[in-house]
C-alpha cells in the first residue's frame, strides 16, 4: 500500500505546490474553500449526530417548543450563506481577472490542437510536437486554436486550462516559476485518441533554454508564408502582373481598409484570416467578389504562416496598380 | 389488514384488478403507469450500470487492457446518456411522482390520464431508439454531444442517439404539463397551496423546468441533426457555424436539467425527515419557496460550464455570481432539514437511513459545487475527475439515495407489503460506504489533474483509481440487494396495512395497495401538512 502510494506522494508534491506565477493564488483559494467546507460539513455532521442521539424515539430529552420564531433562524442562515458565498465569488473573480490579463512583455507562442496532438510554433519559426520549451520566469502568451474539433490545453501544475476552439484564436498566459517537466493534457473530449493527446512543458533555466534555441533553426514563419503564398496560388491574383484585378497586399496589415458598403475595417489578424477563409464577407471597395474560399483548403498551421507573411509586408508600399484593362 | 370498501369487491386494488398484459399496456391508472416506468427505468439503469462497471474495470490499470479507446468512449457515452435521460430525469417524477402525486392531493388520477400513458410510450420509443444506436455500433460523443465533434467528426451513430433523446424529451414535456395541471386543478377541497406536502411543491418546480427547458434541448438536437445530415452550418466553423453556440444551447437545457434531477429528490427527503422525526418540516414555507427559487435561478447559470471555453470574461463573472446565488436556497434546505431533527422523535427505519445518506452526500456535493463556481478554481478543476466526483455526489449521492429512500418509504403503499427491514438497512449502509469509496478518491484525482474521459492514465494515478474501482464493486452489490428483497417481499412480505409508518398525508389514509380510483370518497383537508402530535405530549 505505502509503496503503491509513493508515486502519488511525488505527484502531490509536484502538483500541490504548483509551478507558475498564478498557482499560489489558486492554491490559497482552493484551500480556504476546503477549510470552510470541511468546517461546515463536520459541524453539520456533529449537530445531526447530537440530534439523532438526543432525540431518538423514547429518549428522555425534554422537547419544549422553540423560544425564537422560525423566521429569525431563516433570516440568519440565508444572510450568513449569502455573505460567505459572495466572499468566495469575489476572491475567485479577482484571480480569474488576473488570469485574463496578459502581462506586458509576454513572449508569444502559437499552439494548434488537432486530432490528436499539440503543435507548438515559436516566434522564430521553430516547431515542436507535444513538447513546449519555455524559459523559467518569463511570461508566455499562448495563442491557441484548433484545426478540427474543440480541444483543451491543460497544464495542472500551472493551474492553466483553456479550450482551443476551431475558427478562433484564444489567448492564455502562464509564467513558469520552477524548471522541470510538467504534463500537458487535452481536457476536452476530442475523439478516439483523446487520452493520448498529451505532452510536456519543459521549463528550462535561461542558459539551458538558450542552448535549446541554438540547436537547429527552421525558416521563420514569414519566410514559410512567402513560399505558401505562391504555392496556394495567392500570388496569381495578388501580384502585379496578374490578369485578374485583385488588391495588392503590401502595406495592408494593421492599416485601415475601405470595404464594400462604405466603411473602414482595420486589417488585423482576424480580418486577414477571414479574408482568406470567408473572402466574400468583406470585399475590398472597388473589387469584384471573385476570390474563392480557402476554408478547408489551407490547414491552420499554414494559415498562421501566411498571416505572418502578410504582416511582414505591413511596412512596404504597394506598387501602383496597373490600370484596369 | 382488511379495509372495507363500498363499490368494488373487497380486497380488489389497482394491482390485482386484472393481471393481463393487455390491461397493463392500455392502462390509464397513474399507479400502473408508475410501475411501467419503474420496470423500464430499472432496465435502463442496469444497462448504464454495466457500462459504468466496465469503465471502472478498465481503469483498474493505467493501460488500456480491457477495452480499446473507441469502446471506452462508447461506454461513457452510453452510461451518461442512459443515466441522465432514461434513468435520472424520469426516476422520481415519473415513478414516485406518478404514483403518489394524485394520492397526496386527494385526486382520483392525474389531470390527463391518456396523455400520461402516451408519455410512457413516447419515453419507451426514445429509449429503444437510443438502445438501437448502441446495438448498431454505439455513439462516442459523450452525453454532452459537443460540436463540431458530434455534428461533423464523429463516425458513430449520433443521429439515432440524438433522435432517441429528442423523442424522450416529449415525454418529459407531457409529464411536466400533466403534473402542473394536476396540481392546479385536482387538489382536494381544503388543500390550499401552503397545505401541500413539500414533495408536491418540488414536483411542481420540477415540472416547470421540464416544460420550459426541454424544448431548447429538442431544438439543439435538431440543429445537430441538420448539420450532420444536410451540412447546414450551425456549429462547425468550417461551415460558417459557431461551436460555442452549441454549448450555450445545450447547457441552457442541461443545467436546469440538473435541477430536474435533484429537486424531486429534495422533496422526497422533506417527506422522509418529517415522517421519521415526527415533526413538521422546519421552515416549511421557506423550503417550499426555495424549490421555486432554485427552478428559476437554475435557468440563469448555464455559463458556469463554460469558464474555460473562451466565453467572455465578464460573462464568466456574471455566471459565477449567479451560481453562488442558486446555491443559497439549496444550503437553506439542508439547514432546515437539520433543524427538523431538533426536538423530534426519531426512528431509524430504512427510508430515514437513506435520508441521512442524502444529507451527508448532498452536502459534500453542494460544497464541492462552490469550488467549481469559484472562477479561478474552476479553471484548474474543469473537465477533471473533480467534476465527475462532484456531480456524482449530487446525482447518485443525492438523487439516487432520495429515489431509493422514496421507494422504500412508499413501497408498502405500492405493493401492500413490508420488506425485510434488517436486510434493507444493510443495503442502505452498503450503498453509502460503496458510494463514498467510489467517488471520494475522484476528488483527489481531479485536483491532481486527471482529466475525464481517459481510458488510460499516468501510473501515478493508479492507487486512487484502484480504490474507486473497489468502491464501485461494493456499490454494485448494494444496488443488487434491493432488487432481491423488494422482489421477495412482493410475494412473501407481511401485509403492510394502510399506514405502516403512522405518517401524515392523504396517501396513507387509503388502503395499501390503493383501489383503482384511490379514494372511496374525496377527502377533505382541514390541517397543515405534517400535523404530528406535539413532542412530549
Amino acid at each position: 500500500m505505502t509503496a503503491a502510494a509513493l508515486p502519488v506522494l511525488a505527484l502531490i508534491d509536484g502538483v500541490l505546490a504548483g509551478a507558475s506565477r498564478i498557482a499560489p493564488a489558486v492554491n490559497a483559494l482552493f484551500f480556504s474553500l476546503l477549510l470552510v467546507s470541511a468546517t461546515v460539513a463536520l459541524g453539520l455532521a456533529l449537530v445531526i449526530m447530537v440530534f439523532l442521539v438526543r432525540y431518538r424515539r423514547g429518549s428522555a430529552a425534554p422537547r419544549p417548543p422553540l423560544r425564537w420564531a422560525e423566521w429569525k433562524f431563516e433570516t440568519a442562515w440565508i444572510a450568513a450563506t449569502t455573505v460567505i458565498f459572495l466572499g468566495f465569488f469575489y476572491a475567485g473573480a479577482r484571480v480569474y481577472l488576473r488570469m485574463a490579463e496578459v502581462p506586458a512583455g509576454a513572449a508569444e507562442i502559437a499552439v494548434i490542437g488537432r486530432q490528436w496532438m499539440w503543435e507548438v510554433r515559436h516566434a522564430d519559426g521553430r516547431r515542436e510536437l507535444a513538447e513546449l520549451h519555455v524559459p523559467v520566469n518569463q511570461p508566455i502568451l499562448l495563442r491557441l486554436t484548433s484545426e478540427d474539433v474543440i480541444h483543451s490545453f491543460a497544464v495542472p501544475a500551472f493551474r492553466l486550462k483553456q479550450d482551443a476552439v476551431p475558427g478562433r484564436t484564444v489567448a492564455a498566459w502562464f509564467e513558469a516559476t520552477r524548471p522541470g517537466r510538467y504534463p500537458i493534457y487535452c481536457d476536452q473530449y476530442c475523439g478516439t485518441q483523446h487520452a493520448e493527446m498529451g505532452g510536456e512543458v519543459i521549463v528550462e533555466t535561461p542558459e539551458d533554454y538558450a542552448a535549446w534555441l541554438a540547436g537547429g533553426k527552421e525558416a521563420a514563419p514569414a519566410a514559410r508564408g512567402r513560399a505558401l503564398f505562391i504555392r496556394y496560388g495567392c500570388s496569381g491574383c495578388h501580384s502585379g502582373n496578374s490578369a485578374v484585378r485583385a488588391p495588392r497586399l503590401e502595406g495592408l496589415a494593421g492599416h485601415p481598409v475601405p470595404v464594400e458598403g462604405g466603411h473602414l475595417l482595420i486589417a488585423d489578424e482576424s480580418y486577414l484570416r477571414d479574408s482568406i477563409l470567408l473572402p466574400n464577407q468583406h470585399v475590398a471597395a472597388g473589387y469584384a467578389p471573385l476570390m474563392p474560399s480557402f476554408q478547408g483548403v489551407i490547414p491552420e498551421g499554414d494559415l498562421l504562416d501566411l498571416i505572418a507573411y502578410l504582416q511582414s509586408l505591413a511596412g512596404e508600399t504597394p506598387p501602383a496598380n496597373p490600370p484596369a484593362p | 389488514m382488511t379495509t372495507p370498501s363500498s363499490a368494488p369487491p373487497a380486497g380488489e386494488n389497482y394491482f390485482n384488478r386484472d393481471y393481463s398484459l393487455r390491461s397493463w399496456l392500455t392502462t390509464r391508472d397513474h399507479k400502473r403507469i408508475a410501475l411501467l416506468y419503474l420496470a423500464s427505468i430499472t432496465g435502463f439503469f442496469s444497462i448504464a450500470a454495466v457500462a459504468a462497471a466496465l469503465m471502472r474495470w478498465e481503469l483498474l490499470t493505467p493501460q488500456g487492457d480491457l477495452v480499446v479507446s473507441d469502446m471506452y468512449n462508447r461506454l461513457f457515452t452510453l452510461h451518461g446518456v442512459t443515466m441522465v435521460w432514461f434513468f435520472l430525469i424520469p426516476s422520481i417524477p415519473s415513478v414516485l411522482g406518478n404514483f403518489v402525486l394524485p394520492l397526496m392531493i386527494g385526486a382520483r388520477d392525474v389531470a390527463f390520464p391518456r396523455l400520461n400513458l402516451l408519455s410512457w410510450y413516447v419515453f419507451m420509443a426514445g429509449g429503444l431508439l437510443a438502445l438501437y444506436s448502441i446495438v448498431a455500433g454505439g455513439v462516442d460523443t459523450g452525453w454532452t454531444f459537443y460540436t463540431p465533434y458530434s455534428s461533423t467528426y464523429s463516425n458513430s451513430h449520433v443521429m439515432a442517439m440524438a433522435a432517441g433523446v429528442f423523442i424522450a424529451g416529449f415525454s418529459s414535456i407531457a409529464t411536466g404539463l400533466n403534473f402542473i395541471v394536476t396540481i392546479h386543478r385536482l387538489r382536494a377541497p381544503g388543500l390550499t397551496w401552503f397545505r401541500l406536502p413539500l414533495f408536491v411543491w418540488s414536483l411542481y418546480a420540477t415540472s416547470l423546468i421540464l416544460v420550459l427547458a426541454t424544448p431548447v434541448l429538442a431544438i439543439t438536437l435538431l440543429l445537430i441533426m441538420l448539420e450532420r445530415l444536410f451540412g447546414v452550418g450551425v456549429f462547425d466553423p468550417k461551415l460558417g457555424g459557431d461551436p460555442l453556440l452549441f454549448q450555450h444551447l445545450f447547457w441552457f437545457y442541461s443545467h436546469p436539467a440538473v435541477y430536474i434531477m435533484i429537486l424531486p429528490g429534495m422533496g422526497v427527503i422533506s417527506e422522509l425527515i418529517a415522517c421519521f422525526s415526527r415533526k413538521r418540516v422546519f421552515g416549511y414555507n421557506v423550503v417550499a419557496v426555495a424549490s421555486l427559487a432554485i427552478a428559476l435561478l437554475g435557468f440563469l447559470v448555464w455559463g458556469h460550464h463554460m469558464f474555460v471555453s473562451s466565453q467572455s470574461v465578464y460573462a464568466g463573472l456574471v455566471f459565477s455570481l449567479l451560481s453562488f446565488l442558486v446555491s443559497v436556497p439549496s444550503a437553506v434546505k439542508v439547514f432546515n432539514w437539520t433543524a427538523t431533527l431538533h426536538r423530534g422523535s426519531i426512528t431509524f427505519d430504512t427510508p430515514f437511513l437513506y435520508a441521512l445518506g442524502f444529507l451527508a452526500l448532498f452536502t459534500v456535493g453542494g460544497l464541492t459545487g462552490l469550488f467549481l463556481a469559484t472562477l479561478a478554481v474552476d479553471v484548474h478543476l474543469h473537465d477533471t475527475y473533480f467534476v465527475i466526483a462532484h456531480f456524482h455526489y449530487i446525482m447518485v449521492g443525492g438523487m439516487v439515495m432520495a429515489y431509493l429512500g422514496g421507494i422504500h418509504y412508499w413501497w408498502p403503499k405500492i405493493s401492500g407489503r413490508l420488506y425485510h427491514e434488517a436486510t434493507a438497512r444493510v443495503a442502505a449502509v452498503t450503498i453509502f460506504v460503496g458510494f463514498n469509496l467510489t467517488f471520494f478518491p475522484q476528488f483527489i484525482l481531479g485536483y491532481l489533474g486527471m482529466p475525464r474521459r481517459f481510458h488510460i492514465y499516468p501510473a501515478e494515478f493508479q492507487t486512487l483509481n484502484v480504490l474507486s474501482t473497489a468502491g464501485a464493486g461494493i456499490l454494485g452489490l448494494g444496488y443488487a440487494l434491493p432488487l432481491c428483497y423488494l422482489g421477495w417481499s412482493l410475494f412473501r412480505g407481511p401485509r403492510a396495512g394502510a399506514n405502516p409508518w403512522n405518517a401524515t398525508g392523504l396517501e396513507w389514509t387509503t388502503p395499501s395497495p390503493p383501489p383503482e380510483h384511490n379514494f372511496d370518497r374525496t377527502p377533505v383537508v382541514t390541517q397543515e401538512p405534517y400535523h404530528y402530535p406535539e413532542p412530549g405530549a
